[in-house]
């Protein structure tokens, strides 16, 4: 079955003046999730705020008092900060294609059966279970390794010179490491939507004389289109603030090849525990949040409207 | 047939290229956790295995008390997420309002500061309340950044249901907890399954918060990990035993609900 | 009612009894240094003298100890009883009140044994913040066995020039053999720290005497153009991700035939667990060349006791312990001489059982002869040799390494690099209300 919009919907085009009691008992219902956050998201934006304008530096405590925005133009002022915002574009367009692809077709490839599936998988979501900085340190020592690690290894091997890749690739580099960690999380997400496909629907396109790539089109890519949205939001949202990886491999560098805005937030304002310029980066990080998530949200407002 | 025959055999190989392909790089961290510190950095694949540093990883630290506190902490939040997340999630996907959609990206907008900038306010407001160091204190942290996730998620494996069935047992007498037990549970369990193994790995890998906000007492196992990378020293092969450690539970534990999720969808298969 | 009474009694005496023999919790935040490690393990001891005192370890990577404790320490929430600082932090935060002094310490401690360099840097108006529990400089380690080979001598004291070329002749990249290695990851304390020993003896300083940056001078771009000459056409590949453990590896693994950086890695490479080149490596003077001054660090590990921790003297009691003769003679025994915690004191350099040790003697010539209150060639503002003892520093030196490392990789030129960073300070050091 495909999803419906819940008949409710309907009720939206009338204009209701009465709220019958079942509906504002419901109304409660929201009040376990939405005011906690409410207080989370209020209460540290608040002090963030504040912070944002004060000149308040943890081992300079002398130095106080309001700075206005001198903590924001130090921070937007910065030569690296507009390369900082590129970056971090770059960097999550970069990880959402690569993961969204490759999570479809791997869960098109898993939805089928084959002797010791399960396993498997397991073998796939695994990189999703590892901590960030291990994961990093894996890449960095073990893989990427000019002199020691396995790909150059390898390319020794075959005659052909090693690659640096952390000074030759940076931003490539940290992309391949934060794509090989996320692409199992998409792909548990679509292979779990593929499930709730009917598989009748197929049959009946292949006896209409689809092939699987026209099925693949026509039918699979349609239904997985509500999860692909689910994988982008969370993803985006989280790759927003990835810190550990850049942290354990390339610091920011070189040069700021690496340097993403939440990098740069670190580099200037957390490492000598400035608060003030930490926060402002902080509301400047919220700011750009805000206008990729508005991009995406009408990239993806077709999605939504059908369940809301 | 025969070309079904080959298809099967190709999808077969490819599906354990694949997965040996992502998996490697662990495979090769987890036979390292076997090696010598010396040997640790050779290309080696067969060489006499050791525990020698598992041996100093346990000498080192406390692991259970780690492992735990990490289990505490991401299970304890994951179900403070559940209660929390599922009565909003359940209003907005069967009762939407016109408030709903802008409801929903508020809520995910509440994850977009990035934890560097907001680290130091809530320091203060963490050690002002008393929670630093404990295991409460680190619950309500990670409940408050994976609330979020869990609305969402849970909202768009319960849209996934299919109105008719819901209306039909209503009609048939059924109330709230009979609809919610006998007909949403089995349809969701899947969805909500998966949603429940991604909220405890991001609270079990979760390390920004939880190596700032705890020190002795209530320190999860990233704070072990954390403690085996060191600017001046190798400890190549301690930190393999320790990542080892630190990842087999939670391997164990996406084992064991794969094989929730796998019987659930058999049965969720939905006509 | 009266059955109730004795035992309601005993559970009353029993857990008063009980409070009263709560041991003191002292919780200690350390780095995963092996030395500390030791410590650690060795602590049992202690507790077994002082059975009224518990100690609580928490041991993290060393940046994120330099959070927690910044953190800790300035808020004073007192989560640690005693705390690791360095050179950089302590007396920042000694000047700030945060530490408590030590005072009356046991007679037996003998505080002069301890290298005066040290005590003076974590030492604030006169009184001592903190108790060094490790001690180093850097210095120059090379291949003996590869230098005899080509017949290579090298000097009582080296200068960069010499090594030079002395990297050149030993480098061969088509066998994966390099001349040197030194260190290009991005970071205050990483590339850095190495590459503020080369520039100031290279004559070049981070601040006037007025705090103005001096990055974009010509001794930063000799030094710095030398630094990256030599990677070039001596070093290993993946340079700019190499820091102390990945150059360790290098060393040990026999890739590389000179190394600069911390005297701890003496003990490291001298054992043969962990050191495939135990036995063969030579120890020579960090390299000068225009001036001695500040060509080779000075660090220390040490503990200090916040102003607000719960169990002051029972910390004392501990820090004492940690630091003294006897705690070396200890590890000595557990590991041998070459192990003990190296560039604290005097006596142990006495010892002649630890001079046995290769790197004994550079490394004490470099512990006493490292200033850092005399960093550059020219008169500056600031102490440190090889940092800027000001907050701001963590953020001026990351950035300047980041851009450094960006020269390296071929990504700017040297005078993009120098450029940028010059602004960079410049932003900062006006930020912070120096330049008045």
């Amino acid at each position: 079955m495909s999803v419906q919009a819940p008949d409710q919907a309907v009720a939206l085009a009338t204009p209701v003046q009465k709220v019958d009691p079942a509906e504002k008992l419901r109304r409660w219902l929201m009040a376990p999730s939405f005011i906690p956050l409410l207080l989370w998201m209020i209460v540290p934006l608040a002090m963030t705020i504040y912070f944002s304008f004060m000149r308040y530096n943890l081992l300079n405590p002398a130095n106080t008092g309001f700075a206005w925005f001198d903590n924001y133009a130090f921070l937007a002022g910065d030569a690296s900060f507009v390369p900082a915002i590129i970056n971090t574009v770059i960097f999550i367009g970069a990880i959402l294609i690569i993961t969204v692809v490759a999570g479809i077709l791997l869960a098109v490839l898993y939805d089928q059966e084959f002797f010791g599936k399960n396993v498997a998988m397991l073998l796939v979501i695994a990189p999703f279970f590892v901590m960030p900085t291990v994961s990093a340190l894996i890449w960095k020592n073990m893989i990427m390794h000019p002199v020691y690690g396995l790909v150059s290894l390898g390319l020794q091997r075959l005659g052909l010179a090693p690659i640096d890749w952390f000074a030759d690739y940076p931003l490539l580099s940290v992309i391949i490491i934060v794509a090989w960690e996320w692409t199992p999380f998409s792909f548990l997400i679509l292979v779990t939507a593929l499930k709730s496909l009917d598989q009748e629907q197929k049959e009946a396109a292949a006896i209409d004389g689809a092939g699987p790539f026209k099925q693949f089109w026509y039918i699979v890519l349609p239904h997985l289109e509500k999860a692909i949205g689910v994988v982008v939001m969370i993803e985006t949202i989280f790759l927003l603030s990835i810190f550990a990886e850049i942290y354990t491999t390339t610091s920011g560098g070189p040069g700021n090849a690496t340097t993403t805005l939440a990098w740069l937030v670190y580099a200037l304002g957390l490492q000598q525990f400035d608060a003030g310029i930490a926060a402002a980066g902080g509301i400047l990080a919220v700011i750009l949040a805000n206008i990729v998530a508005f991009f995406l949200v009408r990239m993806l407002a077709k999605n939504l409207s059908q369940s809301a | 047939m025969n070309s079904r025959l080959i298809s099967k055999w190709l999808v077969t190989i490819l599906g354990w290229v694949v997965g040996i392909l992502f998996f490697y790089p662990i495979f090769w961290m987890a036979i390292t956790a076997f090696k010598t510190e010396k040997g640790a950095y050779s290309p080696d694949l067969f060489f006499i295995p050791t525990l020698e540093s598992f041996a100093d990883v346990f000498a080192r630290s406390n692991y259970f008390q780690f492992a735990l506190n990490s289990i505490l902490i991401s299970f304890g939040s994951t179900i403070l997420c559940f209660i929390l997340a599922i009565p909003g999630a359940y209003r907005m996907a069967f009762y939407p309002t016109q408030k709903s959609q802008s409801t929903l990206l508020w809520m995910l907008s509440t994850k977009m500061m990035p934890a560097v900038g907001v680290l130091i306010p809530i320091y203060i407001l963490w050690q002002r309340m008393g929670l630093l160091d404990s295991i409460p204190g680190l619950i309500i942290i990670f409940t408050l950044i994976n609330l979020p996730i869990a609305v969402w998620m849970s909202y768009t494996y319960f849209c996934e249901v299919p109105k008719g069935i819901l209306e039909a047992g209503r009609i048939d007498g059924a109330d709230v907890w009979k609809e919610l037990w006998y007909l949403l549970r089995p349809m969701t369990l899947p969805g909500l399954s998966s949603t429940g193994l991604i909220l405890i790995i991001f609270a079990w890998n979760e390390a920004f918060w939880s190596i700032n906000l705890s020190s002795a007492k209530a320190a999860p196992l990233t704070v072990f990990i954390a403690s085996y990378s060191s600017p001046e020293g190798l400890f190549w092969a301690k930190l393999s035993a320790a990542s080892f450690l630190a990842v087999a539970p939670i391997m164990v534990l996406g084992w064991l609900t794969q094989k929730q999720l796998v019987r659930g969808l058999t049965f969720g298969a939905v006509k | 009612m009266k059955r109730f009474v004795p035992p309601l009694l005993a559970t009353i005496l029993l857990s008063t009894v009980s409070a009263l023999a709560q041991p003191k919790t002292v919780t200690i935040a350390v780095v995963n240094n092996p030395d500390m490690l030791e410590l650690k393990k060795l602590s049992a001891k202690f507790e077994e003298k002082n059975p009224d005192i518990k100690l609580n370890w928490v041991i993290v990577e060393e940046n994120i100890l330099r959070q927690r404790v910044t953190t800790d320490v300035s808020q004073g929430s007192g989560q640690f009883d005693i705390v690791y600082v360095g050179l950089y932090d302590t007396p920042i935060f000694a000047k700030r009140g945060w530490l408590r002094p030590f005072e009356n310490l046991p007679s037996d401690y003998d505080l002069d044994d301890v290298f005066k360099s040290i005590r003076d840097g974590l030492s604030y108006d006169g009184k001592l913040y903190a108790l060094p529990f490790y001690g180093e400089s850097s210095m120059l380690m090379y291949r003996k066995d590869l230098f005899d080979a080509k017949g290579l001598k090298m000097p009582d004291q080296p200068k960069y020039e010499d090594i030079a070329k002395f990297a050149e002749a030993l480098t061969d990249k088509a066998k994966g053999q390099y001349g040197i290695t030194l260190r290009g990851q991005p970071g205050w304390g990483e590339n850095m720290a190495f590459l503020d020993t080369l520039l100031n003896t290279f004559g070049a300083t981070w601040f006037d005497e007025k705090w103005h940056p001096t990055i974009d001078s010509p001794e930063w771009k000799k030094g710095i153009g030398y630094y990256i000459d030599l990677m070039k056409k001596a070093g290993p590949p993946g340079a700019t991700s190499n820091g102390f453990n990945e150059n360790l590896t290098l060393m040990t693994s026999g890739k590389a035939a000179m190394w600069i950086d911390a005297t701890v890695a003496g003990g490291m490479l001298e054992n043969p667990k962990q050191s495939e080149v135990a036995g063969k490596m030579g120890y020579a003077p960090s390299p000068i060349e225009a001036t001695p001054n500040g060509s080779h660090w000075l660090w220390s590990w040490a503990m200090g006791i916040p102003v607000k921790a719960k169990e002051p003297e029972a910390a004392q009691k501990f820090a004492a312990w940690a630091t003294s003769k006897d705690y070396i003679k200890l590890v000595a025994d557990d590991l041998g001489w070459p192990q003990v915690p190296p560039g604290t004191r005097k006596s142990t350099y006495d010892n002649p059982e630890y001079q046995k040790a290769p790197f004994a003697a550079a490394t004490l010539q470099a512990m006493q002869t490292a200033d850092p209150t005399n960093p550059c060639i020219k008169k500056v503002p600031y102490t440190g040799v090889q940092f800027v003892g000001i907050p701001e520093f963590q953020s001026i030196g990351t950035v300047v390494g980041q851009n450094i490392a960006g020269a390296l990789a071929g990504k700017m030129s040297i005078d993009q690099a120098l450029k940028a960073s010059q602004s960079a300070a410049e932003r900062a050091i006006a930020q912070g209300g120096y330049q008045k």
